[in-house]
């Protein structure tokens, strides 16, 4: 069997505007992929495509071998989806909104009130089943939107923007509760948290001006900033004209850079690791340091020029 | 047809987990009442029948009160966004389209069966024609699923509930105008020939409306219903294609 969802040169035009101009892309099972692109980028019409919301204008994406066009009904029910802001009816209370979806989605009777007691135990939704959505607080109201895509246990989850809008709270449980799913899944969220990418995701592709700029793993893409393995030293006071001249002297003054009255930060144009010899000359030339260490480089730096790269195409 | 069932229920539902469906039966039912006895005068005629005082105003009475049922059925979803959820799960376009118009028609059936109270007044009063008022009801439901199918149409297009009554109004009115008498009086001034006026009145719900009341259940009248519905239902679920992505 091939990759669970196979998207091949995926397009959507608005009129005269492209929004997604020829995307590919696989994804395997248990993969956590981190959708990234600034606003407009294209992820979420990508994500609507995927989802067998909007027809594509040109291209196609297979889920599971079905595909989004001829075999929609089969993909997408292989497939649990949160849309962006999560919009659910707000007259309808928790539980009848779920076991709606869960008809909807082929359970009936008590086998659809056994699944739907599950979930909302899942996401911690127990004490609210009763009241109507629009009265619930936004991270509740998310948590339903949440449950209502994993209702079916599908094998593919699409979350869009998952922890928009969340107070840092409520963010944590998303994660963790997206964590506790991965498992021989395939989920696909979007985010502009970059620390999100890194805390979930197993592979990250950045969208931008309707194209695929990246396809890497959280670390990779990270190794691509300046910074990557930049080093940072942090001095006593009244030490640091001494040391920047002397690292300047080796690296190059345009390499060292001053972050604050004691603190420096020595980056070299090929990225080489070089902490070993600054703390071999720092030990040497007895600098007084109050520490010293590696970075791995800025995800938001990354970002930033790529998509401002890519968006300049 | 399953699927069609269970989204069928979640919209019927839907009308009574708001105070819009008790408002709506409590309007229709007073209105009924204030026509059938202050400008129908009931009792008055000393007639025992439901036709001439009851079901008179309701092409009048509908051109109002179902754009009211359907000014919401796609343009609230398409403002909440829920369209999205609807149409990423495993249902086709024509099981909405079907579920929303028969969970808005049963809703107005139901309105128009709380009615009943006039049929078991006139029964106690004289001796009607049950057979006459059975039909009569027949034609009322059948022309609110006609002005329903374009009232749901007219609602995929936009996502502002007040413009799609509005809009649903005037397209309910341009279907019922031609076929007033006043109306046709002056169409036969202006048209040349008259199997023209006659084809104008033929679109018209008030002339279908009005051969059905009176009791003959001719298969014309109930195809022009139909028809009327299967086309605005057609079109709807274009417009829903066409417009799902705004």
């Amino acid at each position: 069997m091939g990759a669970m969802i196979e998207i091949e040169n995926l397009q959507k035009r608005f009129g005269a505007i492209t929004a997604v101009d020829g995307v590919s892309f696989q994804v395997e099972r248990g993969t956590v992929l981190g959708f990234l692109g600034p606003n407009g980028a294209g992820k979420s019409t990508t994500m609507k495509m995927l989802t067998g919301f909007l027809p594509p204008s040109g291209g196609t994406a297979r889920i599971g071998g079905h595909d989004i066009q001829t075999d929609s009904l089969a993909a997408k029910q292989l497939v649990g989806y949160l849309p962006e802001g999560a919009p659910l009816y707000p007259d309808m209370t928790p539980e009848a909104f779920l076991l709606f979806i869960a008809e909807v989605r082929g359970l009936s009777g008590a086998a659809a009130r056994t699944r739907v007691a599950e979930v909302a135990e899942k996401v911690s939704l127990q004490q609210v089943m009763h009241q109507p959505i629009e009265t619930l607080s936004k991270g509740f109201k998310r948590r339903v939107g949440l449950a209502q895509a994993i209702l079916h246990d599908p094998q593919v989850l699409v979350l869009d923007e998952p922890t928009d809008g969340l107070d840092p709270n409520q963010k944590k449980e998303v994660r963790a509760l997206i964590r506790s799913m991965q498992k021989d899944k395939v989920i696909i969220l979007s985010t502009h948290i970059l620390e999100e990418v890194e805390a979930l995701c197993s592979r990250v592709i950045i969208i931008a001006g309707g194209r695929l700029v990246v396809d890497c793993t959280p670390t990779e893409l990270a190794a691509k900033s300046k910074w990557h393995n930049a080093v940072r030293l942090e001095l006593q006071q009244g030490e640091t004209g001494r040391v920047e001249s002397a690292l300047a002297d080796s690296y190059g003054a345009s390499h060292v850079e001053k972050l604050g009255p004691a603190s420096l930060l020595v980056t070299t144009k090929d990225r080489r690791a070089i902490l070993p010899e600054i703390s071999q000359r720092a030990q040497k030339e007895q600098w007084k340091l109050e520490g010293l260490r590696v970075e791995h480089g800025r995800l938001d730096e990354v970002f930033h020029d790529l998509t401002r790269a890519g968006s300049r195409n | 047809m399953r699927q069609t069932l269970v989204l069928f229920k979640r919209e019927l539902a839907g009308y009574f987990s708001t105070p819009v469906a008790y408002v709506f039966i409590c309007i229709f039912l007073l209105l009924c009442g204030i026509l059938t006895f202050y400008l129908g005068n009931f009792y008055d005629a000393g007639q025992a029948t439901l036709g001439s005082a009851f079901f008179e105003f309701h092409p009048i009475l509908y051109i109002v009160l179902i754009p009211a049922i359907s000014m919401r059925l796609w343009a609230e979803e398409r403002k909440q966004g829920t369209i999205e959820l609807l149409m990423t799960l495993p249902v086709t376009l024509p099981q909405l389209v079907l579920s929303k118009f028969l969970a808005a028609w049963a809703f107005s059936g139901i309105a128009l069966l709380l009615t009943f109270p006039l049929w078991i007044t006139v029964n106690y009063l004289g001796d009607p024609d049950n057979g006459v008022i059975l039909a009569s009801y027949l034609a009322s439901w059948l022309m609110a699923g006609g002005y329903l199918a374009m009232g749901a149409c007219i609602s995929a297009v936009t996502k502002n509930q007040v413009i799609a009554f509005v809009l649903a109004v005037i397209t309910c009115m341009l279907f019922l105008i031609p076929g007033l008498p006043q109306v046709s009086e002056a169409l036969a001034g202006v048209l040349p020939s008259e199997a023209l006026v006659e084809a104008v009145r033929s679109f018209s719900f008030m002339t279908h409306f009005g051969a059905i009341a009176r009791g003959v259940i001719d298969l014309r009248d109930l195809v022009f219903f139909a028809s009327v519905i299967g086309v605005f239902l057609f079109m709807n679920a274009i417009v829903i294609e066409l417009k799902k992505a705004d």
